[in-house]
């Protein structure tokens, strides 16, 4: 139990993708304009991450490694979170309009995030069981989701602000990141081992 | 445009890092050293060559429908081949990027340029292509590399550059650093192409 709350809280807050492992980066800016679509972004990253965490500890566990196949992680995990991606969004249109709504353009684009390969190669190379895997997925999705949400508020308030027209827009938005890592920093300390 | 012109447009005009902001995962998280920023560049660059050389000459046969799946193969393909042949004969290097070799997948570099370039224009053109965009983005690598490593740690792909009484900046090859050193750089491309034009 205590093993699933470091990770859990490791990788939400003290090695947040984001903000400490450069992954997802590009919704973190691109999407990051108004807090509305931030939080859907986020939903659907947290969604996607968990549910690709999940499948791709099988298909590594019972396809590549039974089959000695392991070479073959980059092309068969990229492939597989593709063809998730298109099923989630087809089931959701189906089932949940109003899930469809929320999610609905976000989803095709979480395709080429690399937090999603980043969490399911991360899981692997860290030999998490079932168990720890999900809860990794999740709070992946968790972290990202708190960062992006942040970001989008700062974001919001700043468009207002006059900025200097050269640092309008990415540059700034790499600075406020910049503070952000900071302060994310500040837990770096919180388990000692 | 002749290839000359493909090749020049990546190193400034369009570069990948600093004009487009595309590919930034591996642009923050590998630049902590000038050598890891190389080895990084270089993977990049041969997994670009080799995805816009294979969509450019396949571009008749893939149907329109199902490209994006066919060029995620095709890259996928040529960042395994990297991937082992840097675990073969580069070990440490290979351990310094870590799961960003594999994450050269989603770089949205590759991708952008294979749906936008390769798929639309001759071998010749995307081979010239490749390689511009390539030296633009091992190029931007360098450059943020070589400043966080010089104010983080003093050197210069390892060898001591600053005078012995300087105390690094340890935050710049810390994540922090690299949203900095990335904003700024970003700032002072903008300057520079709005002086240019005005």
């Amino acid at each position: 139990m205590e093993q699933l709350f470091i990770i859990f809280f490791s990788v939400v807050v003290i090695n947040n993708f984001i903000l400490a492992k450069f992954l997802g980066l590009c919704p973190f800016f691109g999407v990051s304009r108004e807090l509305k679509s931030a939080t859907s972004m986020g939903l659907a990253v947290i969604f996607v991450m968990t549910i690709a965490s999940i499948v791709t500890w099988f298909i590594n566990r019972y396809v590549l490694i039974a089959y000695q196949v392991e070479f073959l992680q980059t092309i068969v995990f990229i492939l597989v979170i593709a063809a998730l991606v298109q099923l989630v969004e087809l089931f959701i249109a189906k089932t949940s309009p109003m899930l469809q709504r929320v999610l609905g353009i976000y989803l095709p684009l979480i395709t080429t995030n690399c937090a999603v390969l980043g969490v399911c190669l991360l899981n692997i190379k860290d030999d998490y069981n079932l168990i720890e895997t999900i809860i990794h997925g999740l709070g992946a999705g968790l972290g990202f989701t708190l960062a992006i949400c942040i970001m989008a508020g700062i974001r919001e308030r700043l468009s207002v602000c006059r900025v200097p027209p050269s640092m309008q827009g990415f540059p700034l938005s790499f600075v406020i990141g910049c503070l952000m890592a900071l302060s994310f920093f500040g837990f770096q300390g919180f388990f000692t081992h | 445009m002749g290839f000359g012109a493909e090749f020049y447009k990546g190193i400034f005009k369009e570069n990948p890092s600093f004009r487009l902001v595309l590919g930034i995962c591996p642009t923050l998280a590998v630049t902590t050293s000038v050598e890891n920023a190389i080895g990084m560049g270089l993977a990049a660059t041969f997994v670009l060559l080799g995805s816009n050389i294979f969509i450019a000459l396949l571009r008749n046969f893939i149907p329109d429908k199902v490209r994006i799946p066919s060029f995620i193969v095709i890259i996928s393909t040529f960042v395994t081949i990297t991937d082992l042949v840097m675990a073969a004969y580069a070990p440490d290097l290979h351990n310094a990027l870590g799961i960003f070799i594999p994450l050269i997948v989603v770089n949205c570099i590759i991708m952008g340029r294979a749906e936008a370039f390769a798929s639309k224009s001759s071998t010749g053109a995307s081979i010239a292509d490749a390689f511009g965009m390539g030296t633009g983005f091992t190029l931007a690598l360098i450059l943020i590399g070589s400043s966080r490593e010089l104010i983080g740690n003093g050197t210069l792909l390892g060898f001591p550059i600053l005078f012995s009484s300087f105390k690094p900046a340890v935050i710049m090859i810390l994540p922090p650093g690299a949203f900095l050193t990335m904003g700024l750089l970003l700032g002072l491309f903008n300057y520079i192409s709005r002086k240019r034009s005005s």
